[in-house]
């Protein structure tokens, strides 16, 4: 080690390295994110900041209409986020084994082209779906005609029940790309002599794929749900770009991004609070923080990992 | 599995899925792009046809042209998103060097702070930043929106390049020293040519996000100067929501930049998602 004979001595290059991300990160990030934290404690009386303690946490979970908005919100964050995982594993699996086989054809060319959704921004996603699903535009209607399930149609995103899920199914259709990569990126990682060993005890075909691939590819699915997690509880733009921010109908696609947004931004005839804005963001931070301590305490080490 | 690449039926059933899907994957955005191109009652009357002589029509186009400023918005994007990925490269680069290279006092502390950023988001800390930007008069202004991600990049970059970076070879610095080459020196002219495929998958990465970001444009910076494409065409669809020529026109406008850079980075953007599960 070069720089370390004497450690007494500050050594500035060392400083000037790590100050301007230190600074940026620090006064951007972090500073804010505790900030945030702080202000959750505040209310606003008479244009004066005062300090209240837990107030407005009583008021989110204690007040009829806080708490309903907010349990609301909560209950349709995590059937998005179950909608998400049911799907998006199964489906993300499926393409990357087929894609991961050594000598499929135009890999390439799937793989770019179901990746596309992926680049493109909520705003363009939501509204695109929304034309199309629309009742006045009657894609979705006359091609479900066309293989004779009419019946089946109903204007998606304008109704309650149907809504949260389809505004997920969307969500899942947009980002299917990144679990699909990582786990075909985990399946090229895995040695063919495994394999190989594998089919001299004859585990071929899929129960080579259950036996031997699925266990290996655990990790990625770990980290993939994780990943999944943060970013449905702190998902906003698709909600916003094809609901607005009341999230309708009749908020059943309210989630805690929009319901954060509408509080602490106001909206319509709704003023603006920062304090109880930074109270729901408070709580979005406890519930990723639980979500994300799970994983790496509770899944993360406990899942085995191989090395090869 | 060598019975599977065998077989032609499997072979089969596996582009049957894979072109399938990929049929899913591209049909919303074709629908958009043809319709684009059409008279209004052709979008309605035969909505997946491909625009012919008869139907083709750029009215929505001009629409857009005259009513959004869609290249000020563009214009705006592009200024924050090559800036802040500058700065993230630049800066996280730096911060990793120090982490990966040399060892003091907390070295690994400051590797596990600077860690924090990866799995909690931003958006959390949204109402202090928001009151930040207003007490410094950075709102309405790209510099607010070029912190911000600079600020939400950094954590990864730091990551992904201080993992490359302890691959560098210690003969090579140390040849350098020898020369007489300072620490900075070494840095920028040693080091960072080096890890410049990491940089890149860095710079894919974030590239994609800041681009395409609503919510920070919507809070930060809502003013006409200073919207980026993706809140410009947000409020510009919100308002001609009935002009479906205008809508279908600009979404395509708003799909096509974008389209563009992946075609550019798509290998990049692909073999960086890869490599990085590996680890």
């Amino acid at each position: 080690m070069p720089a370390s004979k004497d450690s007494s001595v500050i050594r500035w290059h060392i400083v000037v390295f790590l100050a301007p991300a230190v600074l940026v990160y620090t006064a951007i990030m972090i500073f804010p994110l505790f900030n945030t934290l702080r202000l959750a404690l505040y209310t606003e009386i008479e244009r004066e900041r005062v300090f209240v303690g837990l107030q407005n946490f009583y008021t989110l979970f204690g007040d009829p209409i806080w708490s309903d908005a907010f349990w609301n919100a909560l209950g349709n964050n995590f059937w998005f986020f179950f909608i998400h995982m049911i799907v998006q594993n199964p489906i993300g699996i499926v393409l990357a084994a087929i894609l991961s086989h050594p000598r499929l054809r135009f890999a390439h060319f799937y793989r770019s082209a179901i990746f596309i959704p992926t680049i493109l921004s909520f705003v363009i996603i939501g509204f695109a779906w929304k034309l199309i699903l629309s009742p006045i535009w009657g894609i979705a209607p006359s091609m479900l005609d066309a293989v004779g399930l009419k019946s089946l149609y109903a204007p998606y995103l304008g109704k309650e029940e149907y809504a949260l899920t389809t505004l997920a199914l969307i969500s899942v259709w947009q980002f299917i790309g990144i679990p699909m990569m990582l786990i075909y990126a985990a399946l090229l990682s895995i040695p063919e002599e495994i394999l190989e060993a594998g089919e001299c005890d004859g585990i071929t075909g899929l129960s080579a794929f259950w036996k031997i691939k699925l266990p290996l590819i655990l990790p990625a699915i770990g980290i993939i749900s994780i990943l999944t997690f943060v970013g449905n509880f702190n998902a906003f733009d698709l909600i916003y770009a094809a609901q607005g921010a009341l999230a309708g109908p009749d908020f059943s696609t309210d989630i805690l991004g929009t319901f954060m947004y509408r509080t602490f931004f106001g909206f319509q005839l709704q003023l603006g609070d920062p304090h109880m804005g930074s109270a729901i963001a408070t709580a979005m931070f406890g519930i990723i923080l639980i979500g994300v301590c799970l994983y790496l305490f509770g899944i993360q080490t406990r899942m085995r990992r191989y090395q090869f | 599995m060598n019975k599977a690449r065998r077989n032609p039926a499997n072979v089969f059933a596996a582009h049957g899925i894979l072109i399938l899907y990929t049929i899913i994957a591209l049909f919303p955005v074709f629908v958009i792009l043809i319709n684009s191109f059409k008279t209004r009652k052709a979008i309605f009357r035969e909505p997946l046809s491909l625009p012919d002589a008869d139907s083709f029509s750029l009215i929505g186009y001009q629409t857009v042209f005259k009513q959004g400023d869609f290249f000020l918005y563009f214009q705006n994007s592009m200024i924050v998103t090559v800036v802040s990925l500058f700065l993230v490269l630049l800066f996280g680069a730096m911060a990793a060097f120090a982490l990966a290279e040399y060892r003091f006092k907390g070295n690994t502390l400051m590797g596990l702070y600077l860690a924090l950023g990866i799995m909690i988001p931003i958006r959390i800390g949204t109402v202090a930043i928001l009151e930040l930007m207003v007490s410094t008069g950075l709102v309405n202004t790209l510099m607010a929106l070029i912190l911000v991600y600079t600020a939400q990049g950094l954590p990864l970059a730091v990551f992904i390049l201080s993992e490359f970076m302890k691959q560098v070879s210690d003969d090579l610095k140390n040849a350098g020293r020898i020369d007489g080459l300072n620490e900075y020196t070494i840095f920028f002219r040693l080091v960072l040519p080096l890890v410049r495929p990491a940089m890149a998958t860095v710079a894919v990465f974030n590239m994609i996000p800041i681009w395409n970001d609503l919510w920070f444009p919507l809070i930060l910076a809502p003013a006409e100067g200073t919207k980026t494409l993706t809140l410009g065409s947000q409020v510009f669809i919100g308002q001609f929501v009935t002009d479906w020529n205008a809508v279908l026109s600009a979404l395509s406008m708003a799909i096509l930049p974008v389209m563009i850079l992946y075609i550019i980075f798509s290998r990049q953007l692909i073999r960086g998602i890869t490599s990085g599960a590996v680890k």
